[in-house]
């Protein structure tokens, strides 16, 4: 028993101590409700952020990192702001977006292309609230005033880096490193879907409008973020004769492989210079800052959100990363102003039916794609017109899911 | 070396086995270890995070009591772990480490779901209801039974068995998925949530859940402590040897404990799909059959104090994920806070098992 009492005494000493602690420690966290009678906060709007993990994943740090630059901007206070993370793409999703409408959220985002059907269903619920959600498919056929899709014209983005990654081809191909036909380009997936699908070709189809001869092999790992997977496809790549390397997924597993092996990396999401010095040479990526400031505002000032938005490099959504200059050839920075200022121009299109062909013939206006979500998977939309693929053009997330010429899909 | 010898050696403190505890002296010991696990918990935050830990409690509580809604989710996240406990509960008392019960829940998902996507629309709603209650129990008892009888008749070892069968589940789904064509062959393998063939509501989405798992505790109460199988399976337990000379058919005992624990694992897959998610993915199981394991195992293999940990599990990882929300802190968070409230719960069953004793100084007279 005497035991027993001293513990209970240590217990309680550990206790007053910690407690003592506190007193010291009287940092001014935030309270419930402190938001309400604070003087920046001339209207009262909350907005709640569901993300499918924490900044450890470059995804989700690319949306994060926007959210509070808008929030500064802005000067909305972390009350007003809400973000959950590591919410995975189920029945949690609409829990979460419920929590965050009973916290007095009236704008609800979320990041991941699964979070779509349980947002959908709780914006069938809050018709007061107002639902984006990013990636997604299902806005412009839901017939739902308050739910909407954004994305961004990204193969824009991915063609310059592509343009970058063929300009460091030739550059190896001019130093005698390998020949012009083994200028081979290793791309590691996350998925076989559109999204992934019209990244690569758009890199690959930059790749090639400056240095011809250049193929590519794509290795996909079945997973948005698994960097074992990422690493071991890189090096798979690598072990059949890639010269770069560049991917789709969220680890930092492919570029570090890059880094390790000594092979150039066109990185995504944002730049990998700290940890890749050696072998990065750009990353293109999406600001979401552009569309969180509209959305924002839009429900502060009372009017609509876009059902189906997509921004591009006009408007500031489509970003290209720092070149490293010690990495990239000479010459690629002018190279890639020159197509930007193009695509700006609208004389320049990606997906330009003459750059490509399938099975050894070039896209015909017939070309149909899947672009109104149903429970068949049927292509019902044509896309092909004025000699290119309209791609994001009648939703903003990507459809462009054709296997062309010159790009080999390993599994 | 002979006057080394004369000095008697013993080390500061050795460890000694307990024989018995009152209850309620275990009791104090595992409060006492939350206390401190709280303690640590606040000094950790203190650290790392320079937050004031009195906050920081107050956002665990909020995350787990916060709104009625919430609470009400907490009991029915509570009655999904506590039915996957309940259910490899036998099979732990017989000593056989069933470590399979995930993969036994996800069958249950498996078949709830598909049931309802073939038959849906073709039969009325409680029937539709009623077979694939059935599929799911059929489907975990079958995912159970396979490595029982390769277990009584092969003497295979069980464990690797059970963990394997997990994998084969998850592959199973993904399978499933892509040829049934449930989502785009192309898409995220995101399945979109079922419309029809889910539980009824009453009052809310999650009392109906709540309601059966208290039946289940209820159950399994009474089979264990007062039926002549649940003292079968305590013998198995204790020693084979034993129940063979008293005449228990070992091997019956084995496939009929696995067959009831693989069902009520079926139980909680369809309450997963038909109940909370209306979806089947690989993670629907979220983990839940190897926290059972300790869940049952913290509680003694007793179902009424799992009612206590599984309470305890599913409040802290509540509660840490809404820390993590309000300071802004990322996911690890959480689970480091998770982590030490845990190795402080397992670390008090040693106190409870065992004694320090120090070593005696000539004064301390006992």
């Amino acid at each position: 028993m005497k035991k027993f009492l001293s513990l209970l005494l240590v217990a309680a000493l550990a206790l007053t101590l910690t407690f003592s602690f506190v007193a010291c420690s009287n940092e001014t966290a935030n309270g419930d409700e402190a938001g309400e009678n604070n003087a920046e906060a001339t209207n009262d709007i909350k907005v709640g952020f569901i993300f499918l993990h924490d900044e450890n994943s470059t995804y989700d740090k690319n949306f994060i990192d926007a959210a509070v630059a808008v929030q500064n901007k802005l000067g909305l206070t972390n009350d007003q702001v809400i973000m959950v993370t590591g919410i995975p793409e189920g029945s949690e999703c609409y829990d979460a977006a419920i929590d965050l409408i009973d916290q007095g959220c009236t704008l609800i985002f979320a990041d991941s292309f699964g979070h779509e059907p349980f947002l959908l269903d709780a914006a069938r619920e809050n018709p007061d609230v107002q639902f984006c959600h990013a990636t997604g498919t299902m806005a412009h056929t839901a017939g739902l005033a308050n739910f909407h899709n954004a994305f961004a014209s990204i193969y824009e983005g991915r063609f310059l880096a592509g343009i970058a990654a063929g300009m460091k081809l030739n550059e190896m191909i001019a130093n005698g490193d390998f020949t012009a036909e083994e200028a081979l380009i290793g791309y590691v997936g996350a998925h076989p879907y559109a999204e992934v699908k019209s990244g690569y070709t758009s890199f690959f189809l930059g790749a090639r409008s400056v240095c011809p001869t250049a193929t590519m092999e794509v290795q996909f790992t079945g997973s948005w973020y698994d960097e074992a997977l990422e690493r071991e496809a890189a090096n798979v790549l690598i072990g059949r004769g890639a010269k770069l390397v560049s991917q789709h997924a969220d680890s930092m597993g492919a570029p570090s492989a890059c880094e390790e092996a000594g092979i150039p990396n066109v990185s995504y999401n944002g730049t990998t210079i700290e940890a890749c010095p050696n072998t990065y040479i750009i990353s293109s990526r999406i600001d979401w800052a552009p569309y969180f400031e509209l959305m924002i505002t839009a429900v502060q000032n009372g009017t609509e959100i876009p059902t189906d938005w997509c921004g591009g490099i006009k408007e500031g959504s489509v970003k290209l990363t720092d070149l490293n200059t010690a990495v990239a050839a000479a010459g690629t920075q002018e190279a890639i102003d020159a197509a930007k200022a193009q695509f700006e121009e609208g004389t320049l299109k990606v997906f330009a039916t003459d750059t490509f062909t399938v099975g050894g013939v070039a896209l015909d206006e017939e070309t149909l794609a899947d672009v109104d979500t149903d429970d068949t998977w049927t292509a019902e939309t044509k896309v092909v017109s004025e000699g290119y693929y309209h791609e994001s053009e009648f939703r903003s997330a990507p459809y462009f899911d054709i296997n062309i010429d010159g790009i080999t899909l390993l599994n | 070396m002979s006057n080394i010898a004369t000095k008697k050696h013993e080390p500061l403190f050795h460890i000694v086995k307990r024989n018995a505890i009152p209850w309620w002296k275990a009791w104090i010991v595992r409060a006492i270890s939350i206390l401190l696990a709280v303690v640590v918990c606040s000094f950790v935050t203190i650290l790392l995070t320079k937050q004031n830990p009195v906050l920081v409690w107050g956002a665990m509580f909020k995350g787990a009591f916060g709104t009625e809604r919430i609470v009400w989710r907490l009991f029915r996240d509570i009655s999904l772990l506590l039915c996957v406990s309940l259910a490899v509960t036998p099979a732990f008392k017989m000593r056989f480490w069933n470590c399979g019960a995930e993969g036994q829940v996800l069958m249950g998902c498996l078949a709830t779901f598909a049931t309802v996507r073939f038959l849906g629309g073709t039969v009325s709603e409680p029937l539709l209801l009623v077979i694939s209650l059935a599929a799911a129990l059929i489907a975990g008892a079958v995912w159970g039974l396979i490595p029982a009888v390769f277990y009584a008749f092969f003497k295979t070892n069980e464990t690797l068995f059970t963990l394997m069968m997990n994998y084969v589940a998850k592959g199973l789904i993904t399978l499933s998925i892509i040829y049934f064509q449930w989502e785009n062959t192309f898409g995220s393998q995101i399945v979109s949530p079922l419309r029809i063939g889910r539980l009824p509501k009453v009052y809310n989405d999650h009392l109906v859940i709540i309601l059966t798992v208290a039946l289940i505790t209820l159950f399994m109460y009474i089979y264990l402590n007062y039926t002549k199988q649940g003292y079968e399976i305590s013998v198995v337990g204790e020693s084979e040897n034993t129940a063979n000379y008293i005449g228990i058919n070992v091997k019956n005992v084995v496939i009929r404990t696995m067959l009831i624990s693989g069902a009520i694992c079926g139980l909680a897959g369809f309450l997963l799909v038909s109940g909370k998610d209306g979806t089947v993915s690989p993670d629907t199981a979220d983990g839940r059959g190897f926290t059972a394991i300790m869940v049952s195992w913290l509680a003694k293999f007793n179902p009424i104090y799992m009612i206590i940990t599984s309470f305890l599990l599913v409040f802290f990882q509540f509660g840490s994920k809404e820390i993590t929300r309000s300071f802004r802190l990322n996911d690890d968070f959480s689970e480091i806070l998770t982590g030490i409230v845990i190795f402080f719960i397992i670390g008090s069953e040693f106190f409870i098992n065992y004694q320090i004793k120090m070593r005696k100084l000539t004064k301390e007279g006992k």
